[in-house]
Formats: structure tokens, C-alpha cells, sequence
């Protein structure tokens, strides 16, 4: 019952997404340490309120969006593409 | 006052020569031209079309409809709505029943059979009863403080046996044992304004956003719009109050951009606009329902804009047996007499603390009712006192009702003054009682609006919410018709313009009523005469008193959430519609605490309940879940398949010929295969196309094992892992050209497998020239498997398909029945087998010549005993904690490269010698079969809570070895010092000892799939 706008196909109900996840971990590099690891892959931040998630269109064109929603109210006060800067530690 | 039906007796009477004794000479909307036949507890009687059943029962003497929950107290109908707590009653028969229906909602039809509820053997011989002869020993919360003990018995055996007897009887209806016959559906719709309720604040912002252009859906819960102004008698542009409804009703009925929706509840409002409706569409209609309608529809609406105009619901006042039948709250008496024609009773006592009891006491005189006395709390009423002694009726003024008296009904009230005195009994047959009305605040409070107390009209208004919704009307503390009306119409014009639409000019109508208002007085509880022990009821579908409130805060339940948990005050099917407020206020009262320092309980939807039909839809049965077939579907069901669900799709477990058991079936496939051939359909493993110039790294970082070596033409089993270094999935990767790789996984996680990759190319190396896509629906893939299979294969490929040509692990493309096909030979089985891929349509025509050319068909069953037999992992190893070195993999995890994973696999706790690790077991006695599931210990006896080993994860009848074995999950030290090992499952019992083994059963060099 949420309306998320994709990127590429405009507004659409929640239901044809999958949520991903949280949009501000940065991935580490290769080399990191596993401490540096640990976290990214366990811990989150709970916090009460606007988060920018990532949302993937599955049920459409299989794209991301990264949707700031408020996680108290469900207030979505924007989307956008999935940044094209480059993670740290991300090699072709 | 019907007539008995004897078996000598001609056809009983038409339904228009029954009598009505509590119907009015005249009045009313409705048809009296058009009497209905209906049945209440088996008794036969009339009402008239356009009745509720509960304005028919009224209409008819019948005030009795039901007992109450917990005491079985005798019980009336209390209002003319769908806050109804009392007149709970089933409706129908067989699988159309209708358990726990209001009667006050409930249309009247040709033949509608209702039964009172929560009575044994009758209504009014309830056995029941008995419960508020003890009823000291049933207040709030007694069950927990009871029912433990005697000790003797065992604690927890006593609740047993108490249990069984507590479970019967609590509840109110019975459920219905049969399919629901009926159709459902779901309907999507979107608009600029929603606007819920239709009376006069809900008219007039309909109106208003219809004016400036704006798509407008108006939805009310009853059959008509107009709400209050079905039953008033003010007049209106000159009209009177039902009269114009009707004509704003046919003009918004008129307009295109306008959809009205009646017998729609609004249920609940969610998130982003989006509000829920129940439509009752057939169920008003009985047998004469035409056939292909749905029953209900469950709308999802999204607006752009809400306005939030539900109206206010009236409170019952809380004094001794205020729940004897025949006290009803004082709006609904004159609903009854001005909308139904219906005279609730002859002699009515009104109980007031606000003016809106004197509308009551006014129009009932008019149409010839008797009125008795009004008793109002407040010691200086205001004018409309005055009028009401001017039209005959007398007035005390400072006075309470203290006590209703009869018995099983109303036949008298104790009448004294608020601050205290001797009472007197006033005789009556019904009550009339009012302590206010109460914003229905739900759907705003389900959106998270706020709510604010207003303290000069005693209520919860709406706050702040964070959506574009506004309320407007009674359901915004407004209760001055023409106040509300301006309020509705600025809300609609307003939500209008916030969709974007130019605002036009407000209706204004000429409203002729109104006298300046006196302030209501809360009265929350009259207080207990001296020296009398009776109940004053707030809940009154729950049985919760004013003193289980008392006893809640004295045992320290400060909050309400608590206090409405301890004493179930407002957990009833009504919701506590006519009881939260009244509660809060007691227990404000009895904490010393400000009313909003006590607040509300949360409100969820539905609002009303809605039937597990309406919200299921068309999504039933088959219907519960897309299936996705195979193309050779039809054959396998066609050659005496017994399918199962894998996921959504269905798949052969084994195939049983005549004569066969299920067992022998399976048994005799694998044994073809190990000797001969057997083609097994394996269409529903996920393959994806993997294809650029970075495809082959973008493979090499995704699985543990090499993938940047792997040559085209080629084939290479594939271990992936996720970020925390558990395995995720395993698969094949075959390099069909440069850049173009063909990779397959699990069945289970094809989906996931997928998104994998697409949020690693998206999200961590957005650089990559890769692009991924799912192919499982345009390839079906068939499994080759035996010492024969390079023979058949050969046949109709018809061609050579040695080694040199097609090499362990190796790919090839050829023409199989005409139909283009990649073979592939990876083996699953351990035989020498190859998988066989062609495009969906041709899938079917490639199965065929297969079986033309010999092979027999194998299902799940044999593959799943094969691959134990040769200790490969599937499922059931791959659980989502096992790493690679568990699953004694740890060998293709490679050193060098990064993978996804790598740095998590490296924790001590992975690494840790002593992880459970896959093993084989055998029965100690070679015969017993192993349960999967079951847990591995050393002495099962042993008092729990004890060490598990371990697990078993596969386990079936080895047909090649002709013993039972398992694969499991194990700690190495379980078996140190040569200790038996036991595998155990207490829920069916089964305990047996093994033997622990090689995972790898069968061909242990693995030589056969060499050929």
C-alpha cells in the first residue's frame, strides 16, 4: 500500500518491489578486515526515521531505486536511481 | 404474538396479516406496502421491506436477543447501528451461515433466518445463567488467579482438564464447519478525493469536490445515504431532513466524475492514500441474489485526498443493570420511530446529560409515544427544557437514573438527585439513555493521526496527521448541523484543491433547527445506591463492569493498554465502540489522572469485521498460488505420475504402473537407472544467461571455487556463498562462448540466485560489462542418467557422443526429434548421465524420443535416493548455516582469488575443527530406517535439556545397497572414544542407534559416471 516511483517505470504499488535493504552501507573493500566485514554485514542502525532504502522492481524492469522513507510514519519524501559513484573497494 | 403452526393447520399466514405491535400507525421509509417473512429463533414474524432485523424484532415485542458472554445475562438490542454490542445473533444456515451478525446492520429479507447466540437449550431457559449466581467469583482477569491446583492433580494437569471445559464455553458464536459457497472479489480503484460517510458532512465535501471537478468516490455503510438526516426531522431548504438527503443523494448519483458506494464499510486506512472497503453487494438480497454477483467486494482505493466524515457514536451511561433489555441509547429510539416506524417502547424514560436526549424526548411525544420524565444530570438544562415541558413532558433537572428495574426487562427506573437523596421508581418500559457522543476516530487513528481532548465537549477529536487526510463533521467534535455542514463542504473543496482542482463556490444550505447548545456534563458512572448490589456495565458485549475497571487499577494495571488487556474492556467484535471512552474516563477517575493523560488504546483496522471471503477474494483454493507446470506436465500425469509441489511448481515423484505400489515404483526406477538408463525432468532448475566482456570475472567473484579457468565448451560444478560465508547455492557454470555462460541453481533458489547478482552488478561493481537474465522459462532441461545413456542419446541425436566429442564436463549443441538442443554432461546421479536442454516448445518432442528410444522415466524419489547414495548435498544440507568445509567441500574454496564471502568464511566460529560436518549413518542393526530430522545424541534417556550432535538431514532406502541410510550433520567429537551415537525423535517416537559412516555410500572413486 505504499506507492514507490521507479526510476524507469513511475509510480508503482509496493507490492510489484522487493525491498533489499539498507542503502547507506558502503561495501568493503576486498581486503578489509573482517571487523570492518562483521559490521557491514550485521549491523544496522535502527533509527527512528527517514532511511534511504533500496528497492528493486521485480515485478517490472528489474531496476533499483533508493527510496528515503521514514521508518516511523511511511512518509516516502523521495526517489532516486541507485548512485553511479563507485563503492570503495569495487574493482572491474 | 405469531401463530403456532399445528400439523392439521392450513399454510401459515402471509407475512402482511402477521401483527406488528410495535409498529406505528404511519411514518417511517419503509415499504409497507412490501411485508417480509423472517424467523428468530424458529418463532415466525413479519417486518417490511426496507427493516433491519432489529428494527423488525422491536417492531414485533422482541427485545430478547441474546445472552451476554460471561454472566448469560439476558440481553436487548442497544442501538440502530453498527456499534451494536448486544444484539449479536447468527444469521442463515448451513455453509451460508453467518455467526456473530448485528442485527442492527442485518437488511431484512424474504425468508431470513436468524438464531440468538451464546444460550443453552433456549434463549430464555439459559442454563448459562447459572454463571451470575457465582458471579463474585468471575471478575475481570479471574481465570488468572483460578484453575491451578489441586496439587495433587498435577499443576499443569489440572489446567488441562479445566481447559476443555473454559474453551467451550467461552466465545460467542460457532463457527461455521463448511466451504464458504460464495464468491469474493477485489476491485482496485483510484480517485483525487475519498470521502467516507455520507451524511451531511460527507454530502456537502462530496458535493464541494464534485463542484471543482475532482474524481470523487463517496462511500457509506448503510443502504442510503444521508446518515443522521435519514431520521431527523429538521427541516433543510425547506425540506424535511430525509427528503433532502434523498435529493443530494440523487444529485450526486447524477454526476460522472462522482461513484457512490452504499452498504460499503471503510475499514481501515492505510498507508499512502490507501483506504480498504467492504462492499456488501448480494447479501442484502437473501435467495433472490442474482447468481454470478460476488457476495462482497473488497476495494483498494487509492486517494489522492481523504476526508475523514464518519460521524459520532453515542455513549451509554453506566448505572446499575443498564444492560436489562430495554435500555437503549436515546438516538436510536428515535431512529427506530422516524426512520423504521418503529416504537421501541410505550413509555420512555429519557436519561440525559446533554440537549440531544430532548430531540428524543421531543419526537417520540410527537408521534404519540408516551415519555414519562426526562431526567437530566445537568442541574441547569438550557431551553430545550423548556420546549420539552412546553410539548407536555416533564423534566428533572440535577436528576440520574440509578438503577433500571424488571425483570428480564425494563419495567421500571429508580430516579434521584445527582447529588444525592432517596430514590423514587418511576414505571417504563424502555430507557432512553444518552451520555454524549464520541468522534469516531478509527480510520484517522489507523493512519497514526494524533488525537486531542477536548474538554467542553468531552471527547477525543482528531489531531495532527501525517497524511493528506482531513476529518470534518461529528467525527471532528463538530456537532451544530449547520456548523458541520459548512465544515464538510470546506473540507471537500480544500481536499479538492490540494489534488490540484480550482475551488468553486460551497453549497450553502438553509438550515432551520438549531438552538444554541447547553454544555453536555461528563457523567462517567452514577454511583451504586447504598446497600444495592448490582452491575453497571461498560462493556457491554464483554461483561466488563465499572468495578472490574475499579479492580484493575487497584491491582495496579496503570495503563489502559493493560487495563484493557486484564479486563478485555473494547476486545469484543464491536471494539469497544460504546465502552473505550466511558472506560478510559473510569479509570482516569480511579487513577486521579487526567483523561488524556490516560489516552487511548490503539486502533486497528478493520473498523467493522470483515469475512476471510472478502479479504481472500478470488485467491482461493487452486487459486491460492500461481502453479507453474513443466512441458512435459501433461505426460507425466498422462504415464501415471504422482506429482508434488516443489515451490510453485508441480514435479513426478515417482511413476506408478499397474500392479505397482508407490514404493516398488521408485524402487524399480533407480534400479533402471543404475543398470540401464533413465531420463529424469529437471526443467525447473533456475538457469540464468550470464553474458560481456566481464562476465567470466564477475562468475570468478561470485563463486568460492576457480571459475577465471574455466575453457569454452566447458562445464564446472559451482559453490556460492553469501556475504557471511555460509553457502547459499550450489549450481553448474558451462562457458558456451567467449563472453556467454549458462549458469543453473537450485530449484528453491532460482529467484534468489538471480537478484543476487543483479544487486552485486548494481550496487558493488557497477562497472562490470555484465548482464544477467533468467532463462529457466524458455529452456526445459532433461536428465540422462545410466550406464546406456550415451546409446540413447546418440539415437536421437544421430550422431557420435565419445569422449573426444563430448568429454566429462564438457558441452555440445545438437538436433534431438528435430529440435535444436545443448547437451551438457554433468552427473547428479553418479552414473554417467548428461543433461539435455531445449527450448521450452520443444521440450516435449525431445522427452518423447527419449522414451521412444528406451529410456524410462524417473522421478524425485530416485533422484533423491541416488544422490544420497553418492553423498551429494542438496537442500537439506545447503540449510543456509552449513559453510563449505561442512559439507567436506572445503577443498574447492580457493586460496587465491576474492570471492563473495571470503572474508566472513574466515571467522574463527567457521573455521571452529569441531562444526557439525556431513557424515553418513547406517541403522546399528542395518534394518531400522533413519528419520530425517531426527537429532543425534549419545543416550536419548538422558534428562533433557542434553548435548545435541548433530542432525539428520536426508535419509532414505538405498534400492542399490539394499539398506537404509541417512546423511547428517555431525560434530567429529561425537564419536570420539568410539561412543554410540543414537538418533532420536520423540515426536514420533522413533529411537535408533547408528552407525556413522562415509557420506559417500555408492561408488565411492566415482568411477561410474566415466562410463
Amino acid at each position: 500500500m505504499l506507492t514507490i516511483r521507479c526510476p524507469h517505470c513511475g509510480e508503482r504499488t509496493h507490492t510489484e518491489f522487493t525491498f533489499i535493504g539498507d542503502g547507506e552501507r558502503e561495501r568493503p573493500a576486498d581486503d578489509a578486515s573482517e571487523a570492518v566485514w562483521y559490521d557491514y554485514v550485521y549491523l544496522r542502525d535502527n533509527r527512528r526515521g527517514p532511511l534511504a532504502e533500496i528497492w528493486q522492481h521485480t515485478l517490472g524492469c528489474r531496476g533499483f531505486a533508493l527510496v528515503e522513507r521514514d521508518l516511523v510514519t511511511h512518509a516516502v519524501s523521495g526517489t532516486r536511481p541507485l548512485p553511479p559513484a563507485r563503492l570503495p573497494g569495487a574493482s572491474s | 404474538m405469531t401463530f403456532m403452526r399445528s400439523r392439521d393447520a392450513g399454510p401459515p399466514p402471509a407475512a402482511s396479516q402477521l401483527p406488528q405491535p410495535g409498529r406505528l400507525a404511519s411514518g417511517g421509509a419503509v415499504n409497507r406496502e412490501q411485508a417480509l417473512a423472517f424467523s428468530f429463533d424458529g418463532k415466525r414474524l413479519a417486518g417490511y421491506a426496507g427493516d433491519t432485523l432489529a428494527s423488525a424484532l422491536l417492531a414485533n415485542g422482541v427485545h430478547l436477543v441474546g445472552r451476554s458472554f460471561k454472566y448469560h445475562r439476558p440481553r436487548g438490542i442497544l442501538s440502530a447501528g453498527p456499534e451494536e454490542p448486544n444484539a449479536i445473533v447468527r444469521i442463515g444456515g448451513g455453509d451460508r451461515a453467518d455467526p456473530n451478525s448485528r442485527a442492527t446492520m442485518a437488511e431484512l429479507h424474504e425468508g431470513l433466518v436468524a438464531e440468538s447466540q451464546n444460550r443453552f437449550p433456549s434463549l430464555n431457559i439459559d442454563l448459562g445463567a447459572v454463571n451470575s449466581l457465582v458471579s463474585r467469583f468471575l471478575p475481570s482477569g479471574f481465570y488468572y488467579k483460578t484453575f491451578i491446583g489441586p496439587g495433587f492433580v498435577g499443576q499443569n494437569r489440572a489446567w488441562m482438564v479445566y481447559e476443555k471445559g473454559i474453551r467451550h464455553a467461552a466465545g460467542m458464536g460457532r463457527g461455521v464447519p463448511h466451504a464458504d459457497p460464495d464468491t469474493y472479489e477485489h476491485r482496485t480503484a483510484h480517485c483525487d478525493v475519498i470521502v467516507v460517510g455520507g451524511g451531511p458532512a460527507g454530502l456537502a465535501a462530496a458535493l464541494a469536490a464534485a463542484d471543482s471537478g475532482a474524481d470523487v468516490i463517496l462511500v457509506d455503510e448503510r443502504p442510503a445515504l444521508g446518515g443522521q438526516l435519514r431520521f431527523e426531522t429538521y427541516e433543510i431548504d425547506g425540506v424535511v431532513a430525509p427528503d433532502f438527503a434523498a435529493r443530494i443523494a440523487s444529485d450526486l448519483a447524477s454526476r460522472p466524475n462522482v461513484r457512490v458506494l452504499t452498504r460499503t464499510t471503510a475499514f481501515g486506512f492505510y498507508d499512502h492514500g490507501t483506504v480498504a472497503l467492504l462492499e456488501r453487494v448480494t447479501d442484502h438480497l437473501g435467495p433472490t441474489a442474482p447468481a454470478g454477483l460476488p457476495r462482497q467486494r473488497r476495494w483498494q482505493v487509492k486517494a489522492r485526498q481523504v476526508v475523514l466524515a464518519q460521524g459520532a457514536i453515542e455513549r451509554p451511561l453506566v448505572f446499575a443493570d443498564n444492560d436489562l433489555p430495554g435500555v437503549m441509547l436515546a438516538s436510536a429510539v428515535r431512529r427506530y420511530a422516524s426512520e423504521y416506524g418503529v416504537a421501541a417502547g410505550r413509555q420512555v424514560l429519557v436519561f440525559t446529560t446533554n440537549d440531544d436526549g430532548y430531540r428524543t424526548a421531543i419526537d417520540l411525544k410527537a408521534r404519540g409515544i408516551g415519555v414519562v420524565l426526562v431526567a437530566d444530570a445537568r442541574p441547569v438544562p438550557g431551553i430545550v427544557a423548556d420546549w420539552a415541558r412546553g410539548a407536555g413532558i416533564e423534566v428533572l433537572a440535577g436528576h440520574v437514573v440509578t438503577q433500571a428495574t424488571g425483570r428480564g426487562r425494563v419495567q421500571g427506573a429508580a430516579v434521584a438527585p445527582l447529588a444525592g437523596g432517596r430514590a423514587r421508581i418511576v414505571a417504563c418500559d424502555l430507557i432512553a439513555m444518552t451520555g454524549g457522543f464520541s468522534p469516531a476516530v478509527h480510520l484517522h487513528s489507523q493512519a497514526g493521526g494524533k488525537l486531542v481532548w477536548r474538554d467542553e465537549i468531552s471527547a477525543f477529536v482528531p489531531g495532527r496527521i501525517g497524511q493528506a487526510a482531513r476529518s470534518a463533521g461529528a467525527g471532528n467534535g463538530v456537532f451544530a448541523l449547520d456548523a458541520l455542514i459548512r465544515e464538510g463542504a470546506e473540507a471537500g473543496a480544500a481536499a479538492a484543491e490540494a489534488a490540484g482542482f480550482a475551488r468553486r463556490e460551497l453549497p450553502g444550505w438553509q438550515v432551520a433547527d438549531e438552538a444554541p447548545a447547553a454544555p453536555a456534563e461528563p457523567l462517567w458512572a452514577v454511583a451504586l445506591p447504598e446497600g444495592v448490589k448490582a452491575k453497571r456495565f461498560v462493556d457491554f458485549q464483554n461483561d466488563v463492569t465499572a468495578s472490574d475497571l475499579g479492580l484493575a487499577v487497584r491491582e495496579n494495571y496503570r495503563s489502559i493498554e493493560h487495563v484493557k488487556r486484564y479486563t478485555t474492556l473494547g476486545m469484543g467484535t464491536d471494539q469497544g465502540k460504546t465502552s473505550n471512552i466511558n472506560g478510559l474516563a473510569i479509570v482516569a477517575e480511579a487513577r486521579g489522572a487526567p483523561i488524556p493523560e490516560v489516552g487511548t488504546t490503539t486502533f486497528r483496522p478493520p473498523y467493522t469485521p470483515v469475512t476471510l471471503g472478502a479479504l481472500a477474494g478470488a485467491e482461493v483454493g487452486q487459486h491460492h498460488a500461481p502453479k507453474r507446470r513443466t512441458p512435459m506436465d501433461a505426460w507425466h500425469r498422462a504415464n501415471g505420475a504422482v506429482m508434488t509441489a516443489s515451490g510453485l511448481w508441480d514435479r513426478p515423484k515417482t511413476y506408478v504402473r499397474a500392479g505397482e505400489t508407490y514404493r516398488e515404483a521408485w524402487i524399480r526406477e533407480t534400479l533402471i537407472v543404475r543398470a540401464g538408463v533413465g531420463i529424469c525432468d529437471v526443467s525447473t532448475l533456475g538457469k540464468i544467461d550470464v553474458q560481456g566482456p566481464d562476465a567470466q570475472a564477475f562468475l570468478d567473484r561470485l563463486y568460492c571455487n576457480p571459475m577465471a579457468s574455466l575453457a569454452v565448451g566447458k562445464a564446472r560444478y559451482g559453490l556460492m556463498l553469501r556475504d557471511d560465508g555460509f553457502v547459499m547455492d550450489d549450481g553448474t557454470v558451462t562457458r558456451i562462448a567467449e563472453n556467454r555462460f549458462y549458469v543453473t541453481t537450485t530449484t528453491a533458489n532460482a529467484a534468489k540466485v538471480l537478484m543476487h547478482m543483479e544487486y552485486l552488478l548494481a550496487t558493488a561493481w557497477p562497472d562490470m560489462k555484465v548482464q544477467v537474465a533468467s532463462i529457466t522459462d524458455q529452456f526445459g532441461q532433461i536428465a540422462v542418467a545410466g550406464p546406456r545413456a550415451r546409446a540413447v542419446l546418440e539415437k536421437i541425436a544421430g550422431r557420435a557422443l565419445g569422449d573426444e566429442v563430448l568429454p566429462h564436463l564438457g558441452t555440445a549443441e545438437a538436433v534431438a526429434a528435430g529440435v535444436p538442443v545443448r547437451l551438457f554432461r554433468v552427473s547428479y546421479s553418479g552414473e554417467m548421465a548428461y543433461e539435455v536442454a531445449a527450448p521450452w516448445r520443444g521440450a516435449l518432442a525431445v522427452w518423447e524420443a527419449l522414451v521412444a528410444a528406451g529410456a524410462m522415466p524417473y522421478g524425485l524419489e530416485a533422484m533423491g535416493a541416488m544422490r544420497i547414495e553418492k553423498g551429494h548435498v542438496a537442500g537439506a544440507e545447503l540449510d543456509g548455516r552449513t559453510t563449505p568445509a561442512d559439507l567436506r567441500l572445503g577443498r574447492m574454496v580457493s586460496a587465491k582469488k576474492h570471492f563473495v564471502g571470503k572474508a566472513m568464511l574466515g571467522r574463527a566460529g567457521l573455521t571452529d575443527p569441531d562444526r557439525l560436518r556431513l557424515v553418513g549413518l547406517e541403522p546399528a542393526d542395518g534394518v531400522t530406517p533413519i528419520p530425517a530430522g531426527a537429532n543425534l545424541v549419545h543416550d536419548p534417556n538422558a534428562p533433557a535439556p542434553m548435548q545435541i550432535l548433530g542432525h539428520v538431514t536426508s535419509a532414505t532406502w538405498s534400492p542399490t545397497l539394499r539398506k537404509s541410510i541417512a546423511l547428517a550433520l555431525m560434530r567429529p567429537s561425537a564419536t570420539e572414544g568410539g561412543r554410540m551415537v543414537v538418533a532420536a525423535a520423540p515426536i514420533i517416537g522413533a529411537v535408533v542407534p547408528v552407525k556413522v559412516v562415509d557420506p559417500v555410500f555408492f561408488d565411492s572413486a566415482g568411477e561410474r559416471m566415466h562410463g
